[in-house]
């Protein structure tokens, strides 16, 4: 049953930095359960666009909603501790361990997470519970990145924003940790906004592929649709990457 | 070696006036510079200008940071009132907590650069507030760091504090300096040990709380934390306040003739029932000062500094009418009792080598003018600032090759080595007949009179048994009698103490 309200919403956002303008009065709304994926080059206003749903960044002109409120009507700490958050710098808490940084959300609002539920979050990352006893620096970078969507997902969030999360990951761990990822969008029913700047990515995770430059929206399309020609030029330039290796690569493997 | 070790046993008191002194001062300076480098975390500007000051005060030496200060709180009664310590413990704690905030604003403001790149990012997106994010993510995360900072500042000051004796503040710089000024190097190396060991011990407890953060082990952070407290409470317990008596300071400055006075006039005192404590070391300006303003109760001074000093006079009415004119201005002036004349002169004069000056032929200040432009004149370390020497220079055209600062001991040392020729010496040095010293003639009478003064504070004035009891010094000790205690102390073979140079002193004179 589709919901009456988006689950988010950009009305004529806009930000500055300086001279540059990094996010040019974008509106759009985003379904609730959709998982969406916002491709650009660097410097395409996407991670600016997605910190002004948290509120890292603070559009100057136009405003978000999130289930219909306006963004800036709430303190940002309670606003962020009801929204995930994953980042390519994962920036897991060096001197807790595992199981306290996953149960930092939590925590934060004054409640404390059982071990049971911790090991249920480690779980949904396909990490043993005995990792909860373990320190950040003992982790690979795959397995720390698998703790910060844990940590992200630990206070039952509707919302999931990534940003550029598996860019640092190797690519068989980067396959593996994608899929999952949707996987828990499906199952814990969230409403996910990726920041990428890997077409592939976007086009075997996302629902719904917005493609960014200069600080507006330059394509709105499905996958599908991205793989059937839509989207303008350049859209269609990111499409052409991963589309060409594949062909070359099945012309090798001939 | 016995002696080092004996010299060591009596700093107990002083050992622990060092660590009281030093721990507020680290305190003080932790209670500043936290907040302080919170506030840096989050404003540039701040940063900068903070660690700009931090790194200013540094540049400042030691001593002259800690003689600041005398001045500044001077100032300040303005606003607090007359009540507000100008000497002591105040400005050495003020001075010291200054000199300790640079290395731990220092470590606190590059912990952040130290820490997980995307850790402060991750502590907003999960929501933290401000307060939360600086206690449950900076704090923790600096803390070896800061740990750090705090260390380095602990050595600095536990080294720094021991020249808190230069204004008054007793403190393991007490053996130190008065071993410097009575070339007693026992006593010097003893200061010098116990500071060191202080500071190594400290250094190792704080090191113990550092890896303790690191290793996010808390016994090692509680246990350093608690042996270092138990050390500061243990100072504090030895030192608290026996009761009974009134507590007489008695002030001196930093040569050896003083130091006897003081001890001299403290045996009588103690003789009379009271508790005595003493402040060597003092800087000549800082005795005045402290004496009209009852920060110490008595003082030994020299008519002539104080008229040339105090008084701003460059004439010389005659030793009668400048001691009348003094005790007259110091009592109308401050209420400070000039007591009386000690009954010797210990006057500033030229002195040299017999033997160079007679291969001169140089007998009176004028001579020596002719031979000036090819000698060089060592002198104190306040000598050549000294309108005495400006007016005698003035009067006699005196332009030597070369001066040169030396510390009062070791300005005999230069003349008898060569280093200088002409000397600042004082007359009731024992030094000038045992060197085989002649006194250059001031024929112009251009150098005031120096007859020594007892001076009581304002406040001790009040006190009738404290005058009874100091009524016999007044013209009791001859120049020849205060010249022997003197080279007692000053000698390099068989010598004495400034304690036992006095009970020496004391026989003699029949007290």
């Amino acid at each position: 049953m589709p919901s009456t309200q988006p689950a988010l919403s950009f009305r004529e956002t806009t930000k500055r930095f300086g001279e540059v303008v990094a996010v040019n009065r974008i509106s759009l709304d985003i379904e609730a359960d959709s998982f969406v994926a916002l491709v650009g080059e660097s410097g395409s206003g996407k991670s600016t666009l997605l910190k002004t749903i948290n509120r890292l960044v603070e559009p100057d002109e136009g405003s978000v909603l999130l289930e219909g409120e306006d963004v800036r009507e709430a303190d940002p700490p309670m606003l962020r501790r009801r929204i995930g958050y994953v980042f390519q710098g994962v920036g897991l808490f060096p001197h807790m361990n595992v199981g306290e940084n996953i149960g930092i959300g939590p925590r934060l609002a004054g409640s404390k997470l059982s071990a049971s539920r911790i090991g249920e979050l480690l779980d949904g990352v396909e990490l043993d519970a005995s990792y909860a006893g373990r320190m950040p620096d003992e982790l690979s970078g795959g397995q720390r990145q698998r703790i910060g969507v844990a940590r992200a997902l630990a206070g039952n969030p509707h919302i999931l924003l990534m940003d550029e999360p598996f860019g640092a990951l190797d690519p068989v761990t980067r396959d593996a940790l994608g899929g999952r990822v949707r996987k828990l969008h499906d199952t814990l029913g969230l409403t996910t906004v990726m920041v990428t700047h890997d077409m592939a990515e976007a086009l075997l995770l996302a629902d719904r592929v917005l493609v960014m430059s200069e600080g507006r929206i330059e394509a709105d399309c499905t996958p599908h649709e991205l793989l059937d020609g839509a989207g303008g030029l350049i859209a269609q330039k990111l499409v052409a990457v991963p589309r060409d290796q594949a062909a070359a690569l099945a012309e090798l493997a001939q | 070696m016995s002696e080092i070790f004996g010299a060591l046993i009596g700093l107990g008191d002083k050992l622990a006036e060092h660590v009281l002194l030093a721990a507020a001062a680290i305190a003080l300076g932790i209670l500043i510079a936290l907040p302080l480098a919170v506030w840096a975390g989050r404003s540039q500007t701040v940063s900068r200008s903070v660690l700009t000051f931090a790194s200013l005060v540094q540049t400042i030496p030691a001593l002259a940071l800690l003689a600041l200060f005398f001045p500044i709180l001077l100032s300040l009664r303005a606003v607090f009132g007359a009540g507000l310590p100008t000497l002591g413990f105040l400005p050495a704690l003020l001075a010291l907590a200054l000199y300790a905030l640079l290395p731990i604003l220092r470590n606190a403001v590059t912990a952040r650069e130290h820490m997980a790149p995307g850790v402060l990012e991750a502590a907003d997106g999960v929501g933290m507030t401000g307060w939360q994010k600086l206690r449950l993510v900076e704090a923790p995360l600096a803390a070896p760091y800061i740990m750090a900072g705090i260390r380095t500042a602990a050595v600095w000051t536990i080294g720094a504090a021991t020249l808190s004796t230069t204004i008054g503040q007793p403190s393991l710089g007490d053996p130190i300096f008065a071993g410097l000024q009575t070339q007693n190097w026992a006593l010097v190396l003893a200061g010098c040990i116990a500071s060191a060991g202080l500071a190594i011990v400290v250094d190792t407890l704080l090191g113990m709380v550092e890896s303790g953060f690191a290793k996010r082990r808390k016994w090692m952070v509680w246990a350093g934390i608690a042996a270092a407290l138990a050390g500061v409470a243990g100072s504090a317990w030895s030192l608290r306040e026996e009761s009974g008596g009134d507590t007489i300071v008695i002030g001196a400055k930093s040569f050896s003739e003083q130091y006897i006075l003081a001890q001299l006039v403290g045996r009588q005192l103690e003789d009379a029932g009271f508790r005595v404590e003493y402040r060597d070391g003092l800087g000549s300006a800082v005795v005045h000062n402290a004496v009209t303003t009852s920060e110490i109760d008595i003082s030994f001074d020299y008519t002539g500094t104080i008229w040339t000093n105090q008084l701003g006079r460059t004439d010389n009415p005659g030793r009668g009418e400048i001691f009348r004119t003094i005790a007259d201005w110091e009592q109308e002036s401050t209420g400070t009792l000039v007591l009386g004349r000690l009954g010797f002169e210990n006057a500033y004069a030229l002195a040299m080598q017999q033997q160079r000056a007679a291969q001169l032929g140089i007998r009176t200040i004028e001579d020596l003018a002719r031979a000036a432009p090819s000698l060089t004149i060592g002198a104190d370390v306040e000598f050549f600032e000294r309108p005495e020497w400006i007016a005698v220079r003035d009067a006699y055209d005196l332009r030597f090759a070369d001066q040169r600062n030396f510390t009062s001991t070791f300005m005999y040392d230069a003349l008898t080595g060569g280093e200088a020729d002409v000397i600042s010496a004082y007359t009731s040095d024992g030094r000038i007949a045992a060197d085989r010293l002649v006194i250059v003639e001031d024929s112009k009478g251009a150098f005031p009179s120096y007859d020594a003064l007892v001076l009581v504070s304002p406040d001790a004035a009040q006190n009738p048994d404290l005058l009874a009891a100091l009524k016999p010094l007044v013209s009791a000790i001859d120049v020849d009698a205060m010249r022997r205690a003197n080279f007692a102390v000053d000698r390099l073979e068989n010598k004495k103490s400034p304690r036992e140079a006095a009970e020496q002193l004391a026989q003699e004179i029949g007290l």
